[in-house]
């Protein structure tokens, strides 16, 4: 059961995965990447991570989407023309490409100390409570530092797209 | 009722072909959004990788650094996006290699 589920959100992962870099419009290739979101969030769930898999939901699947298709459709972006400029990318991209994929196998395979199996329920650290606890008292500087960041992404964001008025 | 466990590495091997995947979309693609939406590819697969070693150490610290991670996303798209807008309201175009000048 466990095997089957993940076969199947692999699957569904890496196609909407293909699709996005094969499709040729933006809208296209940010649906599928709301696919891949989707079965990762599954993934997560398989992993014992709720807490991870309903933020990945909420924040990637909702909010960064909809921006991202927000303004696909605000620029009104349509079929990209191809180009032939980035020759090297042309010639070595696929194998450069497989050889990393390669690696990381062979990585994978020999590097990895004994692992778990990975079996749905047998540990669920990353709840809603486990990960508050954490955050407020071992990593509460991190988070305190990283709601600056947000401040001031906000703030550029105003910055860069406001209309000039003079 | 017995479930048939899945490898670690399995889920390592999936973040691996997502990373190259998104990789391959970051260098082909000529529209800048979807240069950026190969990106945010990459980071959901470094994100697995760090859901996947928190259940291997049974330690949900992994799961903060994904939530990080995710913050981090949201705020880049913020931004990248508003420089999209930019580059288009200068530029009236999205194709990257026609925006190849620093200055117009």
């Amino acid at each position: 059961m466990d095997t089957i589920l993940f076969i199947i959100c692999a699957i569904v992962a890496i196609a909407c995965a293909l699709n996005l870099i094969l499709q040729k419009h933006p809208i296209s290739s940010a649906l599928s990447l709301i696919g891949v979101m989707a079965s990762l969030a599954v993934l997560y769930l398989l992993l014992g991570a709720e807490f991870i898999a309903m933020a990945q939901m909420i924040v990637y699947g909702g909010a960064v989407m909809v921006l991202f298709i927000f303004v696909i459709m605000l620029l009104n972006a349509g079929t990209e023309k191809p180009s032939s400029k980035s020759w090297f990318a042309q010639i070595a991209g696929v194998p450069l490409l497989l050889a990393f994929v390669a690696i990381m196998a062979f990585f994978i395979r020999r590097a990895l100390p004994p692992s778990r199996a990975v079996r749905f329920g047998s540990w669920v650290g990353g709840t809603a409570d486990a990960i508050g606890r954490m955050l407020f008292t071992t990593y509460l500087l991190p988070f305190e530092v990283i709601s600056i960041l947000i401040l001031i992404a906000i703030l550029g964001a105003v910055v860069l797209a406001r209309k000039e008025i003079d | 009722m017995h479930f048939a466990p899945v490898p670690l590495s399995w889920y390592l091997m999936l973040s691996a072909i997502l990373f190259a995947l998104g990789v391959a979309g970051f260098l082909y693609r000529k529209s800048v959004i979807t240069v950026f939406m190969s990106l945010e590819l990459m980071l959901n697969a470094v994100n697995l990788t760090f859901v996947a070693f928190s259940y291997q150490l049974q330690q949900i610290d992994g799961h903060i650094y994904a939530f990080f991670v995710m913050v981090v996303a949201a705020a880049e798209a913020a931004v990248g996006l508003a420089i999209i807008l930019t580059i288009f309201k200068n530029r009236h175009t999205l194709q990257i290699d026609e925006v190849d000048t620093m200055k117009l």
